[in-house]
């Protein structure tokens, strides 16, 4: 009984990290209708800047400055740089094509992340990087409920999620900025003609979303340990089927989806084997799209002929 | 104005008589390039394949030697892939993601029936039953891959094809290894024997690469011109339209993902024995994109284009595996030609040159002034071109870190190019030229593996961006909705 | 079959209208047809026909359901109450395709045509479903193949011609993209005849043509029915062609039809005049 609770904080606890991840992919894909493949990675950038920030500070070991400063800086220049380059990524490669056929923007976005991937490898090696988490965080600290442990990194991650999430569903709901995304995402013309500065906001969104994923990445650094440039394809996967699961386009729907497929793959994991985990993930995937193509919160396409 | 009397004489700006003598206002590429062009459209379609066939059956005999044979073998291959996507992605606007798993099964349907893996002392089908066999399964598996097709639009068929793909990774990698061998595959595949000869050589695959595309390339092309390819059309068009017009849409689907499995099934049978073997690693993402780059580049919808675009880009990306040296010829060389198709007139290409080189001298020499280890690592190409490039390009001691500052650089100084207006661009190129040479001679050269990945996801990006009928396509018009 | 719809009396269609005892089933019957999406009713209990060589128009205000009644008729959406006959048989619930294959053919009021496709293809490409070739039989150009090849291009070549010089031969190989909007609608009548149609839905066909070509269209409408005995639903707009080519009008308006008969009855009745006017200009010129 121990190992269900056990499994469900682990379970809480990635699902929070694919929920923020979706989160973007979900916001980005509400405004643009665009599935950006390139977001995974972005999350793997985010990744490799909360490794060099340590480093730059001393590394894991000797660190020169306080653990939570050392946290705020992490995560404050990953979601910043990281926003900064969605914002990028949107500008010179996806705004030429808003007008063209689906296929184009899918494809690119497909190059973008094939890019960055390569990039990555090029630019910071195939060794897999270590955060060496438990050198500055203490992998003791932590709660204890009965036999089963939420450690300090796991809080974190589990604070921070839920504080970034409601943020977000705040700011997308109860501020201007909120109305205007959503007006872009329902009608993009139509928002146009109502006065919206459509480049503005899809700019801000992509920031959004891209420094959710960053922040997710840093997050993964602490929980996992260890970053490589191929991180990014399987979470963006994850987080594609988190997305899709709970309705594209809705941010309570990535949310839902995220805890979901988090939970899915601790029970898996646990109880039967992780070399199933991630078939297990795909068929949940494919079986939500076979009978409710729209997600479990999200609404029907409606076509006018 | 009825409907019968004959137009009036003469083309008349803005009637339907002007619009209609198109032909004499057509544009055509300037001077020689034209010519060949008119040229070209006059030919019939097989004729021209015929002259790509007799080509590619001539090009061993000119003496290629193994490495170069491999190239084409790979690249005949990815050839074949992109003939086949372009039926589901250019013909019936599909976009499958996940179209790597069907060589796979090729590849893996194969080896299993025709080789010692199975039972005591495997199964040994003669080849023409098993890849008939194989082709059969593999058009199966297409139709049930495409059934989410019915119900599911465009981006939702790309993730469900997509996690397809991964799914068999996964599924070879994991499931029933002593069957399917896990990580390990299945080796020692039996070779192909048809009438009676048996396929051992590298040669001899080829040939029998250049025969299968050939055949295929026919094949698909009668179907274009049938009722099977106009239905395709139609239901990328306007899949409303087309079901009004009596075309049963989710059939043509599921039609057009099983034919495109056949002909990946195909590609992996062929593929599993020139290998001798089969890796779960073989079907993974880096092929599909590879599939798709050459699709892209060459022009989807276009069977020609399809063959020609993938050509082109594994002959690319096997090049740049050899020695820096030549690898180096390959780049410099495409960036000229690059320059030469793109900078009209002729005085400022010469110009932007002439910067360039007397920008590196410069460069060059006040870097050797300010440090010596600034300057000395060499160029990592041999021969005339490192002779060439000593005193021109900086290479510091410790290039790697200054590479990737030099990386980053270069990719932020490509997406200024591309956005700013003449006069700037033209300033611009010189200094894009030298970093670009400066990147390729620190970092890129030894990281060729990498090097050509980046490559193909910078060909898919520019393709999308700035032409994306590809080389050979003709730009589609697509109505606003 | 009467008139629904407030201050009309019924009105009796033309001998040659559905609904009479002892004539011949109609060849299109909606009895009491009725659509709802989410909580809009479209269509509210509409009874509508077209007889044998019959021209029924159909008018009303924009989004009064007309293309909509196009849309439930050829199988893009379920009726939720009702029926659709085709002569005599009902296809409600059936898959477009089918439904274009037992003889429905129709144009869009947006051109939907296959604009990366020669004008050839796209009037051969709707012959599909009507052929049966398999695509081995195609590859291997086997005898059926040919024959039915030969066949989809003499039909295609016949519909065609019926627009003389408009789409005449050296059209045929142009991309459906380089014609003219007017001969982009031509095309796309052309189209909905290569599907060997009983009944024709034309919708909007003379949209945003000038009065010339309104005129070849208003003639062409009516040389569908008398050289190939089509029977014809046309959604217009412009007066001009319902008067001159139809047998009966019906006006539709929120998905109700409100009145029924020939152009003149229709045309001056009072719920017709509402509905396209609004109510009491008078009263509007005395509050401001």
């Amino acid at each position: 009984m121990a190992f269900f609770f056990q499994e469900l904080v682990n379970g809480l606890t990635t699902g929070a990290l694919y929920a923020l991840v979706a989160l973007g992919f979900s916001m980005v894909y509400g405004v643009l209708k665009l599935l950006n493949f390139a977001h995974g990675d972005l999350y793997m950038v985010g990744a490799y800047i909360g490794f060099f920030v340590i480093q730059w500070f001393g590394g894991a070991t000797s660190l020169s400055i306080p653990v939570p400063l050392l946290l705020v800086i992490m995560f404050a220049l990953a979601g910043g740089l990281v926003g900064g380059l969605g914002v990028a990524i949107e500008r010179f490669a996806y705004r030429p094509l808003r007008d063209a056929p689906r296929i184009a923007p899918l494809i690119t976005a497909i190059g973008v992340s094939f890019f960055l991937e390569n990039a990555a490898l090029l630019l910071f090696g195939a060794n897999y990087r270590i955060y060496n988490t438990p050198d500055f965080i203490n992998a003791h600290s932590g709660i204890s409920i009965g036999s089963v442990t939420i450690n300090s990194v796991q809080i974190l991650v589990l604070v921070m999620g839920l504080i970034l999430m409601v943020g977000l569903q705040q700011l997308v709901h109860r501020t201007k900025l909120g109305k205007q995304m959503r007006a872009v995402a329902a009608d993009r013309e139509a928002a146009e003609m109502l006065g919206v500065n459509v480049n503005f906001t899809i700019a801000v969104t992509f920031f959004l979303g891209s420094a959710l994923a960053g922040v997710a990445g840093v997050m993964a650094g602490l929980l996992f340990n260890q970053v490589t440039n191929t991180i990014g394809f399987i979470a963006g996967l994850k987080a594609f089927t988190a997305a899709v699961v709970g309705g594209i386009g809705s941010i309570p729907g990535a949310m839902l989806g995220g805890l979901m497929i988090g939970l899915a793959e601790s029970f898996v994991t646990g109880y039967l084997s992780s070399t199933y985990s991630n078939l297990l993930v795909f068929g949940l995937l494919i079986a939500v799209m076979l009978v409710r193509p729209s997600g479990l919160l999200g609404q029907a396409q409606l076509q006018k002929v | 104005m009825s409907l019968d009397s004959p137009p009036p004489a003469g083309p008349q700006v803005g009637s339907d008589e002007w619009v209609a003598r198109q032909a004499h206002r057509r544009e055509y590429l300037p001077s020689w390039l034209g010519s060949l062009e008119r040229a070209s459209e006059r030919a019939g379609w097989w004729p021209k394949l015929a002259a790509a066939a007799a080509a590619a059956a001539v090009l061993p005999l000119l003496g290629l030697g193994q490495f170069q044979l491999q190239v084409g073998i790979d690249a005949l291959v990815i050839a074949l892939l992109a003939v086949g996507l372009n039926i589901v992605v250019g013909w019936a606007g599909l976009l499958d993601l996940g179209y790597v798993a069907f060589f796979g099964f090729g590849a893996y349907g194969y080896a299993l029936v025709s080789s010692g893996q199975i039972g005591a002392n495997g199964i040994h089908l003669p080849s023409y039953l098993s890849i008939a066999l194989v082709m059969v399964a593999a058009a199966g598996l297409g139709l049930v891959v495409g059934w989410p097709s019915r119900r599911l639009i465009g981006d939702y068929l790309a993730i469900i094809t997509l996690f397809f793909g991964e799914a068999f990774v996964e599924f070879t990698n994991n499931v029933a290894p002593r069957t399917l061998g896990g990580p390990n595959g299945i080796v020692s595949v039996d070779p192909i024997r048809l009438f009676g000869y048996t396929f051992t050589s590298n040669q001899s695959y080829y040939y029998l690469l250049v025969v299968v595309l050939v055949v295929t390339m026919g094949v698909l092309r009668l179907l274009d011109t049938s009722r099977t390819g106009r239905a395709w059309r139609a239901v990328r068009e306007d899949p409303l339209a087309a079901a009004s017009m009596t075309i049963p849409v989710n059939r043509v689907k599921l039609m057009a993902f099983a034919f495109g499995a056949a002909v990946a099934a195909l590609a992996g049978t062929i593929f599993a024995v020139q290998q001798v073997s089969v890796f779960p690693t073989d079907f993974d993402t880096p092929i599909l994109i590879l599939v798709y780059a050459g699709l892209i580049l060459g022009g989807a919808g276009s069977i020609a284009g399809a063959c020609t675009g993938a050509l082109v880009v594994m002959v690319i990306y096997d090049g740049l595996l050899r020695s820096p040296t030549e690898s180096g010829y390959l780049f410099y060389g495409l960036i000229l030609l690059t320059l030469l198709a793109k900078l009209r007139p002729w005085r400022r290409l010469a110009l932007v040159l002439a910067a360039t080189v007397a920008l590196g001298y410069a460069v060059h020499a006040i870097a050797a002034a300010i440090s010596d280890s600034a300057v000395a690592g060499g160029p990592h190409s041999t021969g005339w071109i490192a002779s060439a490039l000593r005193d021109w390009v900086v290479v510091p001691a410790n290039a790697t870190v200054a590479g990737n500052w030099g990386f980053v650089v270069l990719v932020c100084l490509l997406i200024a190019l591309v956005q700013v207006s003449s006069p700037w661009r033209a300033i611009l190129l010189p200094p894009t030229l030298y970093l670009a040479s400066f990147v390729w001679e620190t970092r890129l050269a030894t990281e060729a593996a990498i090097t050509r990945q980046l490559m193909i996801g910078a060909i898919l990006i520019v393709m999308m961006n700035a032409r994306p009928q590809g080389l050979l396509g003709s730009r589609r018009v697509e109505a606003l909705t | 079959m009467s008139a629904a719809g407030p201050g009309g009396p019924p009105e009796a269609g033309p001998p040659a209208g559905p609904g009479h005892e002892g004539s011949p089933a109609p060849v299109l019957d909606l009895d009491r047809l009725s659509l709802s999406f989410g909580g809009l009713r479209a269509l509210s209990e509409l009874d509508l026909g077209v007889g044998e060589r019959e021209i029924v128009s159909l008018i009303g205000p924009n989004g009064a359901g007309k293309s909509t009644v196009f849309n439930v008729i050829t199988g893009v959406y379920q009726p939720s109450a009702g029926d659709v006959r085709f002569a005599g048989r009902s296809i409600a619930g059936l898959a477009p395709h089918r439904i274009a294959r037992l003889g429905i053919g129709r144009t869009f009021q947006s051109l939907r045509l296959f604009l990366n496709m020669s004008v050839l293809e796209n009037v051969m490409a709707a012959t599909y479903g009507n052929t049966k070739a398999m695509p081995w039989e195609s590859v291997l150009r086997l005898p059926r193949a040919r024959r039915e090849e030969r066949e989809v291009r003499a039909l295609a070549e016949d519909v065609l011609s019926f627009f003389g010089q408009r789409l005449a031969g050296y059209r045929w190989d142009q991309p459906a993209y380089s014609l003219s909007y007017a001969n982009r609608r031509r095309l796309e009548i052309a189209r909905a005849l290569a599907t060997s149609p009983r009944l024709l839905l034309l919708d909007e066909p003379a949209a945003g043509m000038n009065p010339a070509e309104t005129h070849e269209v208003t003639e062409l409408i009516s040389r569908l029915r008398d050289e190939r005995g089509i029977s014809i639903l046309v959604i217009e707009h412009d007066m001009h062609v319902v008067g001159s080519c139809s047998d009966r009008v019906v006006a539709l308006d929120h998905g109700v039809k409100i009145a029924e008969g020939g152009f003149d009855q229709v045309a001056a009745h009072p719920a017709v005049v509402e509905a396209y006017l609004g109510r009491d200009p008078d009263a509007l010129s005395d509050a401001g």
